[in-house]
């Protein structure tokens, strides 16, 4: 019985997981950009969420609704003056223009925040767990959870029901042709980011509240969200959650077996897939 | 007048005779230089090292890796486990520990191959957190902690009783001599062995397959077998130099040993900063690199930030780094490769319009 409760808590975790993955796969689903200071910006966030906390006293779930439209903001500028300028045929100058973000972002946090750990506050609520037959399940992973699904049922709306999502479709299958429709793709990849911010700002609530954070835990978030997206399939946002979940339940086996395991068995878990669907689970029928 | 291709240059040819000269001084300076100067020497030298094998990757090959360090963990821990428990002398277990890489490399590159473009990037990183975690859990190198090169086996090593009695120095400096030979032979040997590379038909192949890969193949390039060739050769190299460091260092952990930041942020930022996809683009990013760190060693992230920062405006701006700023101002190649055809009737023609 207590594989069960194993693989539940595995399940939750994967809901995280699919969270950290949910703005790096729209962004990558979009413009073709990958992140790579993806793990560091969830990271950024936290300590954001954590400065409205102790500044202006606010609960952590107001913080994070306050901090969401600054993160909207901070990732359209950094589309629009920064990233826009990267974008092309050549893949050096984005993935080399992110990885030198990651380390600076990385470094001004610690400079700014020491590499002290830190944890969002929590109350009964948050700590409090409940008995479902055999299995013990804690609010906190539950919340996690139906957020991740929240976000990509919002995700899906958005993408298929609004006219920016059109735009987004439109600008993903070619940038050309959607310009001469009167999209301009700067605006949209410039959105696009703005939005994964957002999704960064509800993830980085959640890593905030269930375990402790510093400067340095970037890199292992960002390996964690392309390890679901790759998983899942490229484009495919369901497929994120599984591969998510995947990974979550990787870890919780692995470390049910061995502590020393748990991020191993994780990575050994996005191995396998690769070796035997290279291209994910749910792939998109093209590209 | 008959025609002949030539990749020589005015500069070039002075280029060599310089270097010639500087090459000899180089292996002249524990003459006269101290034992700072040689350990300042010897880190330039290996991250020179590490940062020629990455701009092969990279700027030539096309194949932008950020999991380097899984190779300079590899060979630093070969090493050890060579020399600890395989009784090996230090200097032999060297060049041995670029196999072990090279044993890491076959399966990297197997699933790595497997993802394109920017995804290949967090791939390789992603093998080389497995490649560290498995290493942790060695138990008889010292697990998660890491472990000590043993007295003796530093002190016998070859070589270093004979510069101890010719250079009349203490041990611990006749190793970081002996270092620092290494070091300097490897830089060279890798310089000129890449340099040979590419002015081969094997370099115009990869230069094609990096430039555009669905038009190489079609005059008959194997592009796959051109991505291998370079990913193994990049990571023995890779895999040498991290065990010369660590011989170096005759201390070891996994933390250290698989440092994304030491291995792989740094020998990025040289590269990018001193320009991709040349050879004197590294030599010119590595004593950017160093001077910098000499100025900011004291402020800590602050350092990092600025590289990162650097990194970023370097790319926006001169996608090509300081090297190839100048070199398109003033034409300049002190490693030409490309191929011109001069004399007979092509000079000619030029006199008499």
């Amino acid at each position: 019985m207590i594989w069960v409760d194993t693989i539940a808590q595995g399940v939750l975790l994967g809901g995280l997981y699919a969270l950290f993955a949910a703005g790096l796969s729209l962004v990558f689903g979009i413009m073709r950009l990958v992140n790579l200071a993806h793990g560091d910006l969830i990271v950024m966030g936290a300590y954001l969420i954590l400065l409205l906390v102790t500044l202006l006293g606010l609960p952590p779930f107001l913080a994070a609704a306050v901090a969401m439209p600054l993160m909207f903001c901070i990732g359209w500028c950094l589309q629009k003056f920064l990233l826009n300028r990267t974008l092309g045929d050549d893949i050096l100058p984005p993935l080399l223009v992110t990885f030198g973000l990651s380390i600076a972002l990385q470094n001004a946090l610690l400079e700014g925040f020491s590499a002290d750990s830190q944890r969002l506050p929590t109350n009964a609520m948050t700590t409090a767990s409940f008995q479902a037959g055999p299995i013990s399940l804690g609010v906190m992973p539950l919340l996690t959870f139906g957020s991740a699904v929240l976000v990509i049922i919002g995700l899906n709306q958005l993408f298929y029901r609004t006219e920016l999502g059109r735009a987004f479709r439109a600008t993903s299958d070619d940038a050309t042709t959607a310009s001469l429709m009167g999209i301009k793709p700067a605006n949209i990849f410039a959105a696009a980011t703005g939005i994964a911010l957002v999704i960064v700002t509800i993830a980085a609530l959640y890593l905030g509240l269930r375990a402790n954070f510093d400067p340095n835990v970037g890199p292992a978030r960002l390996i964690y969200a392309f390890e679901a997206v790759i998983i899942g399939g490229l484009g495919s946002l369901w497929g994120t959650l599984a591969g998510g979940i995947i990974i979550g339940v990787a870890q919780t086996v692995g470390a049910a077996i061995n502590p020393e395991w748990q991020i191993l068995s994780g990575h050994i878990a996005f191995l396998l897939v690769l070796l035997v669907r290279p291209r994910g689970l749910f792939p998109r029928a093209h590209d | 007048m008959t025609y002949f291709v030539t990749t020589q240059t005015p500069a070039s040819r002075i280029a060599t005779v310089a270097g010639g000269i500087l090459i000899l001084l180089l292996f002249a300076l524990p003459f006269f230089a101290g034992r700072g100067t040689i350990r300042d020497m010897f880190f330039i030298l290996t991250m020179l090292t590490l940062a020629q094998f990455w701009n092969l990757l990279a700027g030539y090959g096309g194949l932008v890796s950020v999991g380097q360090q899984a190779f300079v963990g590899a060979g630093a821990y070969a090493l050890f486990a060579l020399v600890i428990l395989g009784g090996l002398d230090p200097v032999l277990a060297v060049p041995l520990a670029g196999g072990a890489a090279l044993a890491v490399a076959v399966p990297t590159a197997f699933f790595a191959f497997r993802l394109n473009g920017a995804y290949f990037a967090i791939g390789t990183w992603v093998i080389a957190e497995v490649v560290r975690l498995i290493v942790a859990q060695w138990k008889s190198l010292g697990g998660g902690t890491g472990t000590s090169l043993p007295r003796d086996a530093t002190r016998d090593m070859w070589f270093v009783e004979l510069i101890e009695a010719s250079l009349g120095v203490r041990s611990a400096a006749a190793r970081d001599i002996l270092a620092y030979w290494i070091s300097l032979v490897l830089a060279l040997a890798t310089i000129g062995g890449i340099y040979w590379l590419l002015r081969t038909r094997r370099g115009l192949a990869l230069a094609a397959v990096r430039d555009n890969v669905d038009a190489a193949r079609s005059v008959g390039v194997d592009a796959a077998r051109m991505k291998w060739i370079v990913f193994l050769t990049s990571a023995f190299g890779t895999g040498v130099t991290g065990a010369l460091i660590y011989l170096q260092k005759a201390r070891i952990s996994p933390d250290a040993a698989f440092s994304v930041t030491d291995w792989t942020a740094y020998v990025i930022f040289i590269v990018v900063i001193g320009g991709i996809g040349t050879i004197e683009g590294p030599i010119i990013g590595v004593l950017i690199f160093f001077a910098l760190q000499s100025l900011l060693a004291d402020y800590g992230s602050w350092y990092l930030m600025t590289l990162g920062v650097l990194a970023i405006i370097v790319m926006l701006v001169a996608p090509r780094g300081l090297w190839g700023l100048l070199s398109e101002k003033t034409g300049l190649h002190l490693f030409p490769i490309r191929r011109r055809l001069q004399g007979g009737q092509l000079n000619r023609s030029e006199d008499t319009p």
